[in-house]
C-alpha cells in the first residue's frame, strides 16, 4: 500500500491499446488512476478522486478540452498515444500552462511500411487479384489484367515528417522518384520541392499523403489537385481522411480521373464510401498502420519516458510544438 | 524483290506460335527472317530437318514448347537460344553447353518487377493488407471493430533463396525497411556483404521469413520440404515468386492449415492455375495468380531485351543478358 503511494499518480480516462498491451510497464512505475473502471460518472470521479492529479495519459477518443480541463486543477501534463494529438486541444493546454507530449515517431516506420504497402498493391493490384483467385475464377477465367510497374514512377509525398522520409527512403529503393510538398524546404534532402501541392500532383504519378491533419490541410487534396494528377495517377492516404476531399476522391474514382487509391483513413470512420466496395482498383484499410504490437511497445516506451521525465523535472522527450 | 530483301535478313526460329510472338513480330519481322515452324504443314521433326539446319538463333517462350535435346540435335548451327522468361526450365541447359549454345533470358526486364511482387507479397502477408481489405468491403469494420495487429518489418531476418538478379532486388529493397538479409544460393557471393548459408535449412531456421527467388532445377525441385518449414516455425512467413514446384506444396498446405508456419504470399503454384483450396479460407495467405511479371512497361521492355539480343548476335556484339549456366 505505501509502495504504491510513493508511485506518482497518472489518471487515465479510457486506456490507450499500447497502455492495455504493455500495462505492467506503465504500473511498475506509476499509480493508474483508472477512471474507466468506475462505476460513477466521469465528472463525478474527477471530482472525487482526480483533483490533484497532474498527468493525463489519453486515448484518442478522450477529446482533451476546457471541459475535461476543467475538473482537472492540478494537471500539469498531457500524455496522448497518437503522433497528430487532434484530440487534444493545444490552445488550450498552453493557456492553462499543460504540457502535451506525442508519439514522436514511435510509429513512423509501420505507418510507412503500411504505406508502401498500399501503393504496390493498387500499382500491382495484389489484393484484387487474391480476391479473384480465391473466388476461382484464375482457373475458370483466365489471367488477370496487367498491373502497372512500381520502378520509374513518380512519387509525390505530402507531408516530408518522420513518416514521409520514411516511405520516400523506402520508395527509392523501388527506383521511384521522390518530389514532396511540405510546410517548409528540407534543405537537407535532395528531393525536389514544390511548394504547391497542386503542382507537386501535376508532376507526380501518384501522391502519398503522410502529414497531420490541420486547418491549412483539410480537404487539401481537392478537386483541383485530382485533376492535376490525372488519369494515370494513384493516390495513398496514410494521414487523415479529412486531408481529402473524399466526395471528390470517390467522383474521380469512379469516372475514372484516377487510375486508383490505397486508403487507411476515411472522412467517417468506420463508414466507408459504398461506392469503393466493388472497385477493384481501391484497396481499403481499417486505419490500421499503427496496428502491430511492436508500434504498441514503442508508443509505450514513449509515453513511459514522457512521464518519467516530468515526474523528474527533466525535459519532455517528445513535447508537442506548434 | 521483296522476297530477296527478306532473305537479307538474319533467320530465327520459332517453334510455336503465342500472344510474345505476335506482339514482337512487326518489329522483329523488320529486322529478322522470323521461320515459322508452325505456319508449316510439315511435322515439326521434318521442318526442322528440311528448312532450319543453317539456322543460327532461336527465339524460345517461357509457355513452351520445352527446347529438348532432340528439338537442338536437329539445329546443328544453333548458336544462340533467347527466351521471353526468366525461368530457364524448359531449356535443356546441358545440351546448351555441350553444344556451345548461348542462351539469353529476360531477367534483367523483369527482375524489378518480380522483386516488387515479392515485397508486395511480404508485405502484404505481414500487415494483413488483403484480409482486412476483405474485411472492410464485407462491412465488417463497422460492426466488429478494430481488425488485428499486424506484424512489423523492420527488424525482421529475411531469408532469400536464389540471390540472383531477382533476389538482389528484393535484397536492395527490403534493406530499406529495415530488415536484416540472409542468403543461401548455388554459390556465396562474396562480394556482398549479406550472410551466406550453404545449407537452407540452416537458413530457414535462423530467418523469420523466406523468399524463394531461385529458377527450378533438378537440384530446387520440393527443395522447401517438411524440414525446412519446420525450421522455418510457427511464425515464419514464406513468399513463393520463383517456381511453385520449388515447395513442396502439400506439405506446405499442410503447414499452413496445421498454424505450423505464420503465413504465405504465393505468386506461382505446383500445378497453375489449380490453387489448393484449403488456402482459400485462410487469411494468412496472399494468392497472386503468376503475375509477378505482368505489367504493360515490362512487356515493351522485354519485346526490345528480346530484340537487342538478337540484334547483337548477328552483329557479334555481347549479348544483353547471357543466362550464366553452371
Amino acid at each position: 500500500m505505501a509502495e504504491l503511494l510513493d508511485l506518482p499518480e497518472v489518471l487515465i480516462i479510457q486506456p490507450p491499446p499500447p497502455f492495455t498491451s504493455f500495462e505492467s510497464d506503465f504500473t511498475q512505475k506509476f499509480n493508474i488512476l483508472r477512471a474507466w473502471e468506475s462505476s460513477l460518472p466521469l465528472d463525478q470521479f474527477l471530482t472525487t478522486h482526480a483533483q490533484s492529479v497532474q498527468a493525463l495519459l489519453c486515448h484518442v477518443f478522450t477529446p482533451v478540452n476546457g471541459d475535461l480541463l476543467r475538473l482537472l486543477p492540478a494537471l500539469k501534463l498531457v500524455v496522448s498515444v497518437s503522433t497528430g494529438a487532434n484530440h487534444v486541444d493545444k490552445a488550450e493546454c498552453r493557456r492553462r500552462g499543460i504540457a502535451v507530449t506525442n508519439a514522436g515517431n514511435a510509429y513512423s516506420e509501420d505507418v510507412a511500411d503500411m504505406a508502401v504497402g498500399l501503393f504496390i498493391d493498387v500499382n500491382r493490384i495484389i489484393s484484387a487479384a487474391d480476391w479473384y483467385v480465391r473466388r476461382g475464377l484464375w482457373s475458370s477465367k483466365g489471367d488477370y489484367p496487367l498491373g502497372s510497374k512500381i520502378s520509374g514512377k513518380r512519387v509525390g509525398i505530402v507531408g516530408l515528417g518522420n513518416i514521409g522520409y520514411e516511405v520516400a527512403k523506402r520508395l527509392e529503393g523501388f527506383g521511384c522518384k521522390i518530389s514532396y510538398n511540405s510546410r517548409s524546404e528540407r534543405p537537407s534532402l535532395s528531393y525536389p520541392f514544390y511548394s504547391n501541392v497542386c503542382e507537386l500532383a501535376a508532376n507526380s504519378d501518384a501522391l502519398i499523403i503522410c502529414c497531420a491533419l490541420t486547418d491549412q490541410t483539410r480537404h487539401m487534396i481537392n478537386k483541383e489537385v485530382l485533376s492535376a494528377l490525372g488519369k494515370d495517377g494513384v493516390v495513398v492516404n496514410i494521414g487523415r481522411g479529412a486531408i481529402i476531399d473524399e466526395k471528390e476522391l470517390v467522383k474521380c474514382l469512379v469516372n475514372g480521373e484516377i487510375r486508383g487509391a490505397g486508403l487507411d483513413v476515411f472522412e467517417n470512420e468506420p463508414h466507408i464510401p459504398k461506392e469503393l466496395v466493388a472497385m477493384d482498383n481501391v484497396v481499403l484499410s481499417p486505419h490500421k498502420a499503427v496496428l502491430t504490437l511492436e508500434s504498441f511497445k514503442r508508443g509505450s516506451e514513449v509515453m513511459i519516458a514522457n512521464l518519467e521525465a516530468f515526474f523528474s523535472n527533466k525535459p519532455l522527450v517528445t513535447p508537442v510544438m506548434d | 524483290m521483296a522476297d530477296d530483301d527478306h532473305s537479307e535478313l538474319p533467320t530465327v526460329l520459332v517453334l510455336r506460335r503465342c500472344p510474345f510472338i505476335a506482339l514482337l513480330e512487326p518489329k522483329c519481322s523488320q529486322k529478322f527472317n522470323l521461320l515459322k515452324a508452325w505456319d508449316s504443314p510439315l511435322p515439326q521433326d521434318r521442318f526442322l530437318t528440311t528448312h532450319a539446319r543453317s539456322v543460327q538463333a532461336l527465339l524460345s517462350s517461357g509457355n513452351g514448347p520445352p527446347i529438348t535435346a532432340q528439338i537442338l540435335q536437329l539445329l546443328p548451327s544453333l548458336k544462340l537460344v533467347v527466351t521471353n522468361s526468366t525461368g530457364l526450365d524448359h531449356v535443356d541447359l546441358a545440351e546448351c553447353r555441350r553444344r556451345g549454345i548461348a542462351v539469353a533470358n529476360a531477367a534483367k526486364v523483369f527482375a524489378e518487377d518480380v522483386a516488387d511482387t515479392a515485397v508486395g507479397l511480404f508485405i502484404d502477408v505481414m500487415r494483413k493488407i488483403s484480409a482486412s481489405n476483405r474485411y472492410v468491403r464485407g462491412g465488417l469494420w463497422a460492426c466488429r471493430g478494430d481488425y488485428p495487429l499486424g506484424s512489423k518489418i523492420g527488424g525482421k531476418k529475411v531469408g532469400i533463396v536464389g540471390l540472383g538478379s531477382i533476389g538482389l532486388e528484393v535484397a536492395k529493397r527490403l534493406e530499406a525497411f529495415g530488415c536484416s538479409v540472409s542468403y543461401n544460393s548455388r554459390s556465396e557471393k562474396p562480394s556482398l556483404s549479406y550472410q551466406f548459408y550453404s545449407n537452407v535449412c540452416e537458413l530457414a531456421a535462423d530467418s523469420d521469413a523466406l523468399i524463394i527467388c531461385c529458377g527450378l532445377t533438378e537440384e530446387t525441385h520440393h527443395m522447401i520440404n517438411k524440414e525446412v518449414l519446420s525450421a522455418l516455425g510457427r511464425e515464419g512467413v514464406i513468399v513463393n515468386v520463383g517456381r511453385g514446384a520449388i515447395i513442396d506444396e502439400k506439405e506446405m498446405v499442410e503447414c499452413l492449415v496445421r498454424g505450423e508456419i505464420g503465413g504465405a504470399g504465393l505468386d506461382v503454384f505446383e500445378n497453375e492455375p489449380n490453387v489448393p483450396k484449403e488456402l482459400f479460407s485462410l487469411d494468412n495467405v496472399v494468392l497472386s495468380p503468376h503475375q509477378a511479371i505482368v505489367t504493360h512497361e515490362a512487356f515493351v521492355d522485354l519485346g526490345e531485351l528480346v530484340t537487342g539480343n538478337l540484334e547483337a548476335f548477328f552483329s557479334n556484339k555481347p549479348l544483353l543478358s547471357l543466362a550464366v549456366i553452371n
